[in-house]
């Protein structure tokens, strides 16, 4: 299959010879409301995690001329087994571009930031000297290609904060405050940056935007399945012959992943578990992964999500009691700390794991980590609590054993 | 310490200011500068930042010590930050900050006594796929073994290592 994102086309003028900028030509022949219409069409949706219609929430910003718009790239990178945008960043940087220039020409916004996670030093120092390649040739800055609509482009580097990958703790950040997300509604599509109307879209969305606007909405739906459009990266981590990158139509079967792309397991390994979509999605035992296809609807249906398009791989030398442990202090280590279910919760839930770990728990310590997961689920203003609680419950409930076994006393010492 | 914003410092100031509608989006961007300057974001350093954005000093502090990157005491001349996430942790990072501990005989969070190297371990990096990732201030370095370890350490404490903002 040709790829329509991992392209390796750093500078600009290999992206001309690629035909690129000639979608947002097209684009800026048509009218804000013509694009919004193609993008809906396309069945492309979000692809940071959450997974909302890209064309729907373009089509939230009021239309018309008055005030201030702005667009918003998500770059903060941090979803635990996710690194599918540095390497679009580093590769194909200027779809990125075209693909902001479309997206703001769509709301009417005349100002875009893409906000990249603070130790992209690299990504953002290349994504710098693509933007000033695009505006030296007209793509970016007053006028764009004597259209009349002008587009500021800039990037903001992070700071070192996981839940700034939260759309609207990004805003805070992006104004200048700690990273706390905002209650909602208002929703950044009539309050959002600066107090004005925003879109925020991650950068694997608005790189795929370009190619829609060339081919054609009905196009892009079609390379996927279902409701599920086009083709998605997905990141293998883990022990398997080639991890990395890897765009392939939605409604691949994740096993064809596994054992074509990736080369299977490496040195003989055995499967015993699957994280479909970054860290913060429920667990998949060894059965369920080899049986699930990767589009959203089918990784819902199996009780997991696709989220960022994460595959973590583990095999049956790791302890589950272990790596949700690990996975806890993340959680522990990044809660913003406004909720207290989230704030309390993540930290009790890695004190308990600590314990069972190290040898020292007790048989109640099972139910009160399954306990305590569930309390945090659904009562807080963002998705990190539910992001901690929904590894924990699919870990207990899927490899109880092992964490009997621990309770009994037993100790991996990895 | 006293500490002054440089001519030059204001300079830049202006520069990333003119990006966003209000001053105080500059916050984050301009205590970058602070750090690439100093190698960190001392107390007196945010309150001079305060004044100059016209922000209150809680404000300053509070972001500073909101985000990890920013480092609130002088760091080693290498900042080693060995992922300690779920993708490195299966693929040895535990084994690797265990190396570190050993060969530099210090803690995580410690600084060596020569100023050469202080030790860290961070979350997700963004480079699952070349587990286990180190960055050295602002380099990664991707599928590491204990081999390839010893070999940067050298290479570290003969100076011969680029690594971004300090050496330039």
């Amino acid at each position: 299959m040709e790829t329509i994102l991992l392209k390796n086309l750093p500078d600009i003028e290999a992206y001309f010879a690629c035909g690129g900028y000639k979608a947002l030509k097209k684009a800026l022949g048509l009218k804000p409301a013509e694009i919004i219409e193609e993008l809906k069409k396309s069945n492309l949706r979000g692809r940071g995690g959450a997974g909302f219609p890209a064309g729907l929430k373009w089509s939230f910003i009021p239309p018309g001329g008055q005030g201030q718009k702005y667009l918003v790239c998500n770059a903060d990178e941090g979803e635990p087994g996710t690194f599918k945008d540095r390497e679009l960043m580093l590769k194909n940087p200027h779809a990125l571009i075209e693909g902001m220039a479309i997206a703001a020409y769509a709301i009417g916004a005349a100002h875009g930031y893409i906000y990249i996670r603070g130790e992209f030093a690299a990504e953002t120092a290349l994504m710098n000297k693509a933007i000033a390649d695009a505006r030296a040739k007209g793509f970016i800055g007053r006028n764009v290609l004597g259209s009349g609509f002008d587009f500021e482009l800039f990037t903001h580097r992070g700071a070192g904060a996981y839940i700034c990958g939260e759309e609207t703790a990004l805003l805070e950040s992006l104004e200048g405050f700690k990273g706390q997300p905002r209650l909602k509604p208002p929703f950044p599509a009539l309050k959002g940056l600066f107090g004005s109307p925003t879109v925020i879209n991650n950068v694997e969305t608005l790189a795929a935007v370009p190619s829609i606007i060339e081919n054609g909405g009905a196009w892009y739906a079609a390379l996927g399945t279902g409701k599920s459009g086009g083709t998605k990266l997905f990141c293998v981590s883990g022990p398997v012959n080639r991890p990395g990158v890897y765009e392939l139509p939605l409604g691949t079967p994740l096993r064809e992943l596994l054992e074509v792309h990736c080369g299977g397991m490496k040195d003989g390994k055995k499967l015993k578990a699957v994280i479909p979509g970054g860290s913060s999605v429920p667990v998949l035992t060894a059965e369920e992964a080899l049986a699930v296809n990767l589009d959203y609807e089918a990784l819902a249906a199996a009780g997991s999500m696709l989220g960022s398009g994460g595959v973590i791989v583990i095999d049956d030398g790791q302890c589950m009691v272990k790596l949700l442990q690990v996975l806890a202090r993340f959680y522990h280590h990044e809660s913003c700390g406004q909720c207290t279910p989230c704030r309390e919760g993540c930290g009790w839930l890695e004190k308990v794991l600590d314990r069972l770990e190290a040898g020292g728990g007790s048989a109640g310590d099972i139910d009160l980590l399954y306990s305590v997961a569930e309390g945090m689920t659904g009562r807080t203003i963002c998705a990190l609590a539910d992001a901690m609680a929904m590894p924990a419950m699919s870990f207990i409930k899927k490899f109880r054993g092992e964490f009997e076994a621990h309770a009994a006393g037993k100790v991996c010492g990895n | 310490m006293p500490f002054k914003l440089t001519e030059e410092f204001r300079e830049t100031a202006a520069r990333i200011r003119a990006r966003y509608p209000r001053a105080d989006a500059a916050l984050i961007p301009l205590l970058h500068e602070v750090q690439r300057e100093k190698g960190y974001v001392a107390e007196e350093a945010m309150d001079e930042l305060a004044k100059f954005l016209e922000l209150p000093y809680s404000r300053v502090k509070a972001v500073v010590t909101f985000y990890t990157m920013f480092n609130r005491a002088p760091a080693g001349k290498y900042h080693l930050q060995v992922c300690r996430n779920i993708s490195c942790h299966m693929a040895g990072a535990p084994g690797l900050l265990a190396r570190l501990r050993e060969k530099l005989a210090i803690g995580e969070g410690e600084t060596t006594a020569d100023g050469l190297f202080t030790l860290s371990s961070v979350e997700c990096l963004g480079a699952c796929g070349a587990a286990p990732v180190m960055q050295v201030n602002e380099t990664y370095f991707e599928n590491l073994t204990l081999e390839k370890l010893d070999a940067l350490l050298e290479d570290m404490r003969h100076g011969r290592l680029l690594t971004g903002a300090k050496e330039k």
